[in-house]
């Protein structure tokens, strides 16, 4: 397995958020990690970056325990994460905020330059006059510059205009299709089924039901997701 | 085509060399040296800047590195003319080379020590930290009486620069107009690079840095020291402009100073610091001729900057930074 998490726990000071989260990603997997509102989908995601650090179970990536490894380290390792809303560095431009990012491996430039053109053609400009669309592309780009063994989306197409979902649904299922293993968080199941190998879903902070996009019935749905 | 902010840099920089150079033509020396203290304090400053404009890192405590500097330079002077040696039979200098790098080394590694420490914490906290360093520095010095406490130390005879004769305050000046020009290059060239690009980000949001994998931490470090070092450079230049070095260079008033320099230019701009040395120097010599009280007009000068420019006297004639 590329990631395994096990058990995870995970709280915020007094109040516990997660009471063990199990899910894993194989190499060159998508793995869709779903739940209703506030049932633990970003918090699951900050445990395994070490961002809200777990405090019990076991977070490993390609078989290293990340306990106790520093955000920065853990991104090292090979996490590459694009956070909910779209979090550039506002004050940068399209250029810098991709090459501060960068580490050598396939991804460049160029590479991300041809993934959203859209960059390219504004890659003097400060990040923080881009659409809401274009910062999140940058977002994903910036991910992908640090040639992350795993890429992890949270929320990546919320709240932006439905051709700019597709655009960047469409770069989505082309690194998948490259090989890419990726973990991803979204409410827009028709677009994320036909992605993902398999799904996950969490309900008060637990790991509840795993199975393939296939096995992802209407009732499961319902049951799990349904409003 | 050049931008606005450019125009003004190029121009802050002809004047600055074009008006001693002028004064120095019509026998007024007095105005050559206040240009000195102008360029120096703007060096100063950009060494400040380095750590404040683009790494957001309030440091109250750039004194430290100033009079360090300073010192370095009055000790080694000192010693250099008395013949004692220093420590480790290692002898004094009058080269200013010399005085230089050690005082840029010193002051440099003083600011690993300090960054080391105090950039465990943030805000309101680093800013503390970093005053009580820079005090216990002072105190330091003023408790020392071998290199005269709170007297302080007289530098006899300005310290010489292979050819050229520094004792002409044209040509120190000229010295120092080169050592800030350098500087100013050096923080083009920061600015730009990657590890640049990294500690700019890291000002802007520290998680998202160590998220695409960069240690916030470390960058500030070398941040931190490179920054000292430049200040220290600085505090051996004042020093040989002075031919004095005292505890004051150590004491608070100068760190918020530096940061005084650093607002009314403009924070985080290539030649904020200049423009902000200016005014100060000029407002210094203008308001206190008029009266002893000039420092309340410059708090005044200052609440209007705070309040109204916020970009400082460049964000005022240039615009917005790019850089906010």
């Amino acid at each position: 397995m590329l990631l395994d998490v096990s058990k995870i726990e995970a709280s915020y000071g007094a109040s516990q958020a997660l009471f063990g989260v199990d899910l894993a990603v194989a190499e060159g997997e998508a793995v869709a990690l779903m739940g209703r509102n506030g049932m633990g989908k970003t918090t699951t995601i900050r445990a395994i970056c070490n961002l809200n650090p777990p405090r019990a179970g076991s977070v490993r990536l390609a078989g290293t325990d990340l306990k106790g490894k520093p955000s920065h380290r853990v991104a090292k390792l090979g996490i590459g994460l694009v956070p909910e809303g779209r979090r550039c560095f506002p004050n940068l431009t399209v250029h810098e905020n991709l090459e501060a990012a960068a580490r050598p491996g396939s991804w460049t430039l160029e590479r991300v330059n041809a993934l959203f053109p859209r960059l390219a053609e504004r890659h003097a400009q400060m990040a923080r006059s881009l659409s809401g669309g274009e910062q999140q592309m940058l977002a994903i780009g910036r991910a992908l510059m640090t040639n992350p063994r795993l890429l992890i989306l949270d929320e990546a197409t919320e709240g932006l205009a439905p051709v700019i979902r597709q655009d960047i649904w469409a770069a989505i299922r082309k690194l998948k299709a490259e090989g890419l293993s990726i973990l991803v968080v979204d409410k827009t199941l028709s677009e994320l089924l036909p992605v993902a190998d398999r799904c996950v879903i969490l309900e008060n902070g637990k790991s509840v039901w795993q199975g393939t996009s296939a096995e992802l019935t209407a009732d499961v749905q319902d049951r799990y997701l349904g409003v | 085509m050049l931008s606005r902010e450019s125009l003004i840099n190029i121009l802050l920089a002809v004047l600055l060399l074009a008006v001693p150079l002028a004064a120095n033509a019509y026998g007024e020396p007095f105005y050559v040296t206040l240009a000195t203290r102008v360029a120096i304090l703007a060096l100063a400053a950009t060494g400040l800047n380095l750590a404040l404009g683009l790494g957001g890192l309030v440091s109250f405590g750039h004194a430290a590195f100033f009079g360090i500097g300073g010192y370095a330079a009055g000790i080694l002077a000192t010693h250099g003319f008395s013949g004692d040696p220093l420590f480790f039979g290692l002898s004094g200098t009058n080269q200013m080379p010399v005085i230089w790098l050690v005082a840029m080394v010193a002051a440099g590694l003083v600011g690993l020590l300090i960054g080391a420490i105090s950039l465990r914490t943030s805000g309101v906290y680093f800013i503390m930290i970093t005053l009580a360093f820079a005090q216990m520095v002072y105190y330091f010095a003023i408790s020392w009486p071998a290199y005269g406490g709170e007297d302080g130390l007289s530098i006899l005879v300005r310290n010489q620069f292979p050819g050229v004769n520094t004792m002409r305050p044209v040509n120190f000046f000229l010295i120092c107009y080169v050592a800030l020009m350098a500087a100013l290059g050096l923080f083009v060239l920061i600015r730009s690079s990657r590890f640049g690009t990294a500690l700019q980000a890291a000002r802007q949001n520290e998680v998202r840095v160590a998220t695409v994998g960069i240690a916030p931490y470390r960058i500030r470090l070398t941040a931190f020291a490179l920054s000292a070092a430049m200040t220290g450079l600085a505090g051996a230049l004042f020093a040989d402009l002075n031919r004095f070095v005292s505890p004051s260079m150590l004491s608070w008033h100068m760190s918020g100073e530096l940061i005084v320099l650093i607002i009314l230019g403009g924070t985080g701009r290539l030649f904020g610091p200049l423009a902000g040395a200016a005014l100060f120097v000029i407002f210094e010599y203008v308001l206190g001729g008029l009266t002893e009280r000039w420092q309340f007009f410059l708090g005044l000068i200052l609440l209007g900057t705070v309040l109204f420019a916020r970009g400082g006297l460049l964000g005022l004639l240039a615009g917005k930074a790019r850089h906010g």
